[in-house]
Formats: structure tokens, C-alpha cells, sequence
């Protein structure tokens, strides 16, 4: 019996999609059974992502109303044979499915299946009630910005209101000058506020949304910064204690002599 | 005169300096305590009943409930023949209502909770909370207001409209303080920064001050409990 993770943030637009799709890919890559579950009807992203768009037959209103049965609407991924995706209709909107359909069916994804994503929509209605429904447990995605920490913070409050484990913490998108200059917030600050427990930190790329837009997840890139952030991230849900990245950039020859010399930069 | 005083009076009346002082016998039944409270009245001069300012009167009632429509009747009773009005009703008993009333209003509500965003949090009484209240949040009491954490989103004491409330918190940073209806937001441009353990309160000017928590006791001594020896 696997667990059901939902991945959510309130705002818009903070990487709740190319979160699950790394995570989801970095547990596939460590050998887990994974799926996917897009639950954002209407605006569904997580099959581009992936590069799975032109394999779908069937989506998740097709299975709720009964038109295929479940293993239908699964596509699994080119790369990996351990991980599939459940996309979301494009046709409907939220309204299309209840929380008390959304319940069975991500129970009967965790038999199958070590780690049960849910994509999350923004918001928080329909959508957000459907994605939750199911869940074991949450991550939150928050970026480094005042506005989206405070829709976290109303998240998170809502997620007090449901029957599940206390939310998980994911802050993407950081860039270190920013916060280093005091132009946004940092991560103590961010963590500070939201009291809820770091489950990792993904620093802005311009590779992370190159990938995304090729549908090749960036996880499967071994040498990106995101990459292992995400992969470390996955291994923090499978229980290891990894410790956090160091963000800063310190690649220069000024703070490789640094490093030698022994000198905090 | 004899003969009066020979008889218990069920009403006792004395004049002091704020106004009349009405003793009234709590074993009697209430139409025989009317009765004799009118033919009392009666007995006085209605020398202020042509004045403009009306008389004010105290009641002490001992171990008598009184009912609304009891106090209306009294109070009918008072107006036509002194004109006067009951300004304070001093008894030894309460209902059970009011009694619970009395108690949740006395009550510390204890919270172990960072409030968020959206969130509200409503109490009778005084709340003391254990934790954070996020920017978006509110807390609301119809007391006092004790926050052990940072304090960044709205906090209303004296719900009610009790002005003496008070609003502590270990770290005030408000978007907005209201006690009773006065309500006072931080300036835009605040360069200072906020010292620990801050206490808000309204001062007989009718405006809201903020100070260090030490200077507490000087504007509202009332907020401590009284301790034994």
C-alpha cells in the first residue's frame, strides 16, 4: 500500500507541475513505483511536461464517469516503465469531478503504486478540495516572494481543516543574491513564517524551464543544481536525512581559493 | 410612629451623596415590597419632580432575584412618584446564565496555534496564544488580547466594546490593532523598529498608544489577578 502525496501552493505559477513531474521522476529513477494524478481540469500541464501529451487516450473524467476503467487512462512514461501519469481532462472544468469520487480512485492507485502524486490546481476551491481528498499527505510550494508565502500560509491553514499528516515544505525558485541583498525573503524567513517542516530548497534555473518545455524533465540530468535538489528532495520522502543544498554560486576561482584557503564567503 | 417601627419595613431608604440608597427586604413577596415602596413614596415631598435632572437611585436587593419585568415595575414605580432612575442594582445573586456569562467573560483561553492567513479566531474572554498570528490572520477576544509570538496580522480585544482591553505581544508587528472600535494601523513609513514586548491600550483621550510592557501597570493595574498574601 503506497502513500498519496498532493503537491499544492495556493498561487499560481510557483512550480507545483514541474515539481511533481521532477520528484515523481527522481523517485521513479531510485527504483519506486510512482503515479502521477493530474487534477488541474481544464488547464492541464503535467502531460507537457512530462512529454506525454500525444499519448493520452482516456483522462480522469473518463474514468470517474465510467467510460474506461482506470489502467486505461494511465500512460506510462517513455523513460521509465515504473511511472505512469493519470492526465486531467481538458474539455471540463473542476466542477466535473467531487472529493467523494476523487477518494476511491487515489485508494486504488496506492495499491499498485509505492507513491501517489496528486498536481494540485491553484486556488482553492473545487479543485483544491478534489486534490486533497485523497491525500496522506501535503507539500507545500512556495517561492521566496511575500505574495505567494502568504497564499502558503492560507494553504496550509486549510490543509489544518483536513484529515491529514501536517504539511511539508518545498521553496523553488530562489535566488541567492536576491535574498542575500535582502530583496526577498530568505529561506529562514520563509521557514520562519510557515512553521511547517523544509522538505527542500530548488534554486531558479533557466534549465529547469528549458526541460519543461522540451518535456524532458530535468531530474533526469544528473549534473544540474535542480536536478540533485529535486533528487534529494525525493530521497527526503523516502526517509533518508540528506542535508540542503548550498545555493550559492561557487564556482569562481576567487571562491575556489576561498574555499581552499578556508574562508566563509 | 411607634407602631411603625414596631412593624419590619421591607424598604429601607437613605440618602448619601451620590443619591438614594434603596434597602430592599429579600423575604417579603415582591407585591407587598411594591406596595410599600409606593405608599413610601407617597409620603415624600415632590419637591424634585419638576426638575429637569432626575434623581439617581441605588437598589441593594440582598438575596432577591429580581425578574426584567420586576426591575421595570420598579423602576415605573420610581419615575412617577420621584422621578428618579435606577442607576445601579447591587444583589448577592445571579442567575446561572449570568454566572456562566461572567466566568467565560473572566476566562483565559489558552492557544497552542499559529494562526494563518484567512484565519479567524474568536473568543469570550481574554486569549492568550501560543504561537504566531501570520499577516492575514485575525485574533479576536472579547478581554485581553496575550500573544507569545509574532504578532503580524490583526488583533481585536474588547470585542464587545471594552475599552480597557489590552493587546501584548512578544513581537508587534500589527497590520492592524483594534481594541473596543478605536482602531489604529502602523504608519507606512515606520523606521522604528519594534522593541520586544509591546502593549497596546487606549488612553483617556480615546486614542490608541503603544508601549513596552513594563509601563502596563501604570495605565491598567486591573489586568493582574490579585494574589493571596
Amino acid at each position: 500500500m503506497g502513500e498519496a502525496i498532493v503537491v499544492t501552493s495556493g498561487k499560481g505559477g510557483v512550480g507545483k507541475t514541474t515539481t511533481t513531474a521532477n520528484v515523481g521522476t527522481a523517485l521513479a529513477l531510485s527504483g519506486k513505483r510512482v503515479c502521477l494524478v493530474d487534477t488541474d481540469i481544464g488547464l492541464r500541464n503535467l502531460d507537457v511536461v512530462m512529454g506525454l501529451e500525444n499519448r493520452i487516450i482516456y483522462d480522469l473524467v473518463d474514468v470517474v464517469e465510467g467510460r474506461c476503467r482506470l489502467s486505461q487512462a494511465l500512460v506510462t512514461d517513455k523513460r521509465f516503465e515504473c511511472l505512469t501519469l493519470l492526465p486531467a481532462a481538458q474539455t471540463k472544468d473542476k466542477t466535473a469531478i467531487e472529493p467523494e469520487q476523487m477518494k476511491p480512485l487515489i485508494n486504488e492507485l496506492k495499491q499498485d503504486y509505492d507513491y501517489v502524486l496528486i498536481d494540485c490546481p491553484a486556488g482553492i476551491e473545487q479543485g483544491f478540495k478534489n486534490a486533497v481528498s485523497g491525500a496522506d499527505k501535503a507539500i507545500v510550494i512556495t517561492t521566496p516572494e511575500v505574495s505567494s508565502v502568504r497564499d502558503a500560509d492560507r494553504i496550509i491553514g486549510l490543509l489544518e481543516k483536513e484529515d491529514i499528516a501536517p504539511p511539508n515544505l518545498i521553496i523553488n525558485r530562489i535566488r541567492p543574491h536576491m535574498s542575500k541583498n535582502g530583496d526577498a525573503l530568505d529561506i529562514e524567513e520563509v521557514v520562519t513564517i510557515l512553521a511547517i517542516e523544509l522538505l527542500g530548497i530548488v534554486a531558479d534555473a533557466d534549465d529547469v524551464i528549458r526541460a519543461s518545455n522540451r518535456g524532458e524533465p530535468i531530474a533526469m540530468d544528473p549534473k544540474n543544481k535542480a536536478s540533485i535538489a529535486y533528487r534529494n528532495i525525493a530521497r527526503r520522502i523516502c526517509g533518508e536525512t540528506v542535508p540542503l543544498l548550498n545555493l550559492e554560486d561557487n564556482s569562481g576561482v576567487f571562491n575556489k581559493m576561498k574555499k581552499f584557503l578556508g574562508i566563509r564567503g | 410612629m411607634v407602631q411603625k417601627t414596631v412593624k419590619k419595613q421591607n424598604v429601607l431608604i437613605k440618602g448619601t451623596k451620590s443619591g438614594l440608597t434603596f434597602i430592599l427586604n429579600d423575604q417579603c413577596s415582591f407585591d407587598s415590597l411594591l406596595s410599600e415602596l409606593q405608599e413610601k413614596l407617597s409620603e415624600r415631598p415632590r419637591s424634585v419632580s419638576n426638575d429637569s435632572d432626575f434623581v439617581r437611585v441605588k437598589l441593594v436587593t440582598g438575596k432577591r432575584y429580581l425578574e426584567r419585568n420586576q426591575i421595570e415595575s420598579l423602576e415605573k414605580t420610581l419615575s412617577d412618584y420621584i422621578h428618579a432612575v435606577i442607576d445601579h442594582i447591587d444583589s448577592d445573586v445571579l442567575t446561572k446564565k449570568e454566572a456562566e456569562e461572567l466566568r467565560k467573560n473572566q476566562e483565559v483561553n489558552r492557544l497552542l496555534k499559529v494562526v494563518r492567513s484567512g484565519q479567524v479566531v474568536e473568543v469570550v474572554g481574554d486569549l492568550l496564544l501560543l504561537g504566531d498570528v501570520n499577516p492575514g490572520g485575525t485574533v479576536k477576544a472579547t478581554g485581553n488580547i496575550y500573544v507569545m509570538g509574532k504578532l503580524q496580522g490583526i488583533a481585536h480585544a474588547g470585542s464587545d466594546g471594552d475599552m480597557n482591553a489590552v493587546i501584548c505581544a512578544s513581537l508587534m508587528f500589527p497590520s492592524q490593532l483594534r481594541i473596543g472600535d478605536v482602531i489604529r494601523r502602523p504608519p507606512e513609513m515606520d523606521d522604528n523598529v519594534p522593541q520586544e514586548m509591546e502593549c497596546a491600550f487606549v488612553n483617556d483621550k480615546g486614542d490608541m498608544e503603544v508601549d513596552s510592557i513594563q509601563k502596563l501597570v501604570q495605565y491598567r493595574p486591573d489586568v493582574s489577578s490579585i494574589l493571596e498574601n
